[in-house]
């Protein structure tokens, strides 16, 4: 087998630092630590999983490798090719291969613009097909994600919520594209549309040998889809994982709080929660050391002052913990 | 009716729907429009007639409206001259129906010219950053000066006529257009549908004309007619005061100043004038009213 198989997607050290304008002039007052230092691959055909809370960073990832803005520094390789250094011109081709899906499927479909059109115009965009051969293309699209053919003459608003991220997807299958940022794909569904849409990926997937980057806070749907999940906590990655091990025998103590929230859907299941306590802090302002030291139950002096680093805790896991062995038990106060 | 068949024995089947609910009134599309818009109907009724009056002047029994006739002057309205005469002659009728043509031009061409030149500022200005900071200081300063103090100044530069006070007008109303475009555009840039665009290879040409522009017509088309409405009143007030249209050609404004010195004792040859201008600039104003309310529901909570 060859181990230095070269991934699809690859970033390594990508931070996203917003500056924060205040002040007469609009000068720069401080930062928001979006994303600090994040490194994760994709395969062709692979799915990864990015979980975390709100406001962890997880969008601003997906949106920084469309490069929907400049990063601030690392580094986003596509097929081992330098792609966010490139000039808007050079990236141009590049876009052709990842496409993304939004969260909100009432905001992310032009209201002007009709099915046909919206599908249609990555493939004008890139120049791949043009007169009837468009038309079959668009159709064949329509097929692919299982909408009705007469549905392209109409406009998004006579579409549900599902039908309309069936036409997101639609859009983003257009181009050929190898990679699909799914920002929040189905969270604003209900569950039944939920579990069509994530479906219809997966069987696209199979298809097509289609990558999934799916940035999601719904750990079944994560548990469902995904090969391998990375944990984001304020900007950083602070596990990645294969699915099976993370769930069954998660590392780094975010996760498995995050893990014993999701709920049981068994009443007799005594669940054991780990309850955090306090908030996330600020991403403006984040803390010394390990950032998830003010919620630890583990924490200890070395947490406060020197940041872990991700590295190989076994079973295949990544965590950025100090702790070689979690505990099993959780120091947890019984207010529960 | 069929159901009883389909009903089992012993049971009685609940009577069909068209039984119960009484016939649908078949309302005429016209009807049904006046219904659900009324102020729409009404003020584009009102615009139409004006309108109509401005087009077909010269065929409403009127005479001309620059005939002088001394010996006839300041008469009261009769059967003869329905509105009466001014101080010089001539007939208070046919130069207020000719006015109407001046006022619809100066209303429409405003309206028109502003809405494009402002459509340009903003969308420049709502995309290009290092260039907002600029347009947004000169907008600034246009908009803390009085759009008719603004006009004034204009026609003090040059030569009257009614292209230089369209001009003049548009000037002062275009910071408005742009401000709302640039407002409407950085708000649609932030979009996901926007942004998926960019991200499938979309040109920003492309974007503009084809995911922005589309988006800012409610609004534009909203704001555009109530400029017409305020350009009619600018034109009038710039005429009254004798800044505006030349005093040779009949205008709703030049009327009322020129009938102003004798307002107390032949006050007609100011109202009907300003009876003209108050009906139209209402009907611009329902019709702006209503295009609001049926374009653009989130607007219409606001105002």
């Amino acid at each position: 087998m060859n181990t230095k198989k070269t991934p699809l997607l690859e970033v390594n050290g990508l931070k996203k630092h917003f500056p924060l304008k205040g002040g007469m002039f609009g000068q720069k007052t401080g930062y928001v630590y979006a994303v600090d230092g994040v490194s994760f691959t994709i395969d062709k055909g692979e799915t990864l999983s990015v979980v975390g809370e709100s406001g962890c960073g997880k969008s601003t990832v997906g949106k920084a490798i469309l490069r929907l803005f400049p990063i601030t520094d690392g580094e986003v390789l596509l097929d081992g090719a330098r792609i966010d250094n490139l000039s808007a011109a050079d990236l141009r081709p590049m876009r052709r291969r990842v496409q993304v899906v939004f969260q909100d499927p009432f905001s992310s479909l032009n209201p002007r613009q009709r099915v046909r059109d919206v599908i249609a115009e990555p493939i004008v965009n890139f120049g791949l097909a043009s007169g009837s051969e468009l038309d079959d293309r668009v159709a064949q699209l329509m097929d692919k994600v299982r909408l009705p053919r007469d549905a392209m003459h109409r406009f998004p608003h006579e579409f549900s919520g599902g039908q309309r991220q069936r036409i997101c997807i639609a859009r983003a299958l257009a181009p050929g594209s190898d990679l699909i940022i799914c920002d929040e794909a189905v969270s604003a569904l209900d569950v039944s549309v939920k579990a069509q849409i994530v479906n219809l990926l997966s069987d696209l997937q199979d298809e097509l040998g289609l990558a999934l980057l799916f940035i999601s806070h719904d750990l079944a749907i994560v548990e469902h889809l995904t090969h391998r999940v990375a944990v984001m906590y304020l900007g950083k990655i602070v596990e990645l994982a294969d699915r099976s091990t993370l769930f069954a025998t998660p590392h780094h103590p975010y996760t498995r709080a995050l893990l014993s929230a999701v709920p049981v859907p068994d009443p007799t299941v005594k669940r054991q929660r780990i309850i955090l306590k306090g908030d996330v802090p600020s991403p403006i302002n984040p803390p010394s050391g390990c950032r998830f030291h003010t919620r630890c139950p583990y924490v200890h002096d070395r947490c406060r002052n020197e940041e872990p680093q991700l590295r190989d805790v076994g079973m295949g896991r990544k965590s950025a913990c100090h702790l070689d062995v979690v505990p099993e038990v959780p120091a947890m106060s019984s207010a529960a | 009716m069929s159901t009883t068949t389909l009903t089992p024995d012993g049971l009685t089947a609940a009577p069909d729907l068209a039984d119960i609910l009484p016939p649908r009134k078949a309302r005429g599309k016209i009807m049904m429009f006046i219904y659900r818009y009324p102020t729409i109907a009404a003020g584009g009724a009102m615009l139409s007639i004006i309108l109509a009056i401005a087009i077909f002047a010269p065929l409403l029994w009127t005479v001309d409206p620059t005939a002088l006739a001394p010996a006839k002057r300041t008469r009261f309205p009769s059967e003869q001259y329905w509105f009466g005469t001014d101080m010089l002659g001539r007939d208070v009728y046919s130069r207020v129906l000719y006015g109407a043509r001046i006022s619809l031009i100066v209303g429409f061409s405003v309206a028109t010219l502003a809405s494009v030149l402002g459509m340009l500022v903003g969308v420049c200005s709502g995309f290009i950053r290092w260039l907002d900071a600029i347009i947004m200081r000169v907008i600034d300063g246009m908009m803390s000066i009085p759009g008719i103090l603004l006009a004034i100044a204009l026609m003090a530069l040059t030569r009257a006529s009614v292209q230089t006070v369209v001009i003049a007008i548009t000037v002062a109303e275009v910071p408005r257009v742009s401000r709302l475009v640039r407002g409407v555009v950085l708000s649609l840039r932030e979009q996901p549908y926007v942004e998926a665009a960019i991200a499938s290879g979309t040109r920003v040409p492309k974007i503009i004309f084809k995911h922005i522009l589309p988006n800012t017509m409610a609004p534009i088309i909203v704001q555009a007619t109530f400029i017409c409405a305020s350009a009619m009143l600018t034109e009038a007030t710039l005429s009254f005061i004798g800044a505006g249209t030349p005093p040779t050609i009949p205008s709703w404004g030049n009327i009322m100043a020129e009938g102003r010195a004798l307002w107390q004792v032949k006050p007609y040859i100011v109202f009907f004038p300003a009876i003209f201008l108050s009906v139209t600039v209402l009907a611009v104003n329902l019709l702006g009213d209503g295009l609001r309310d049926a374009l653009d529901p989130r607007l219409a909570k606001k105002v």
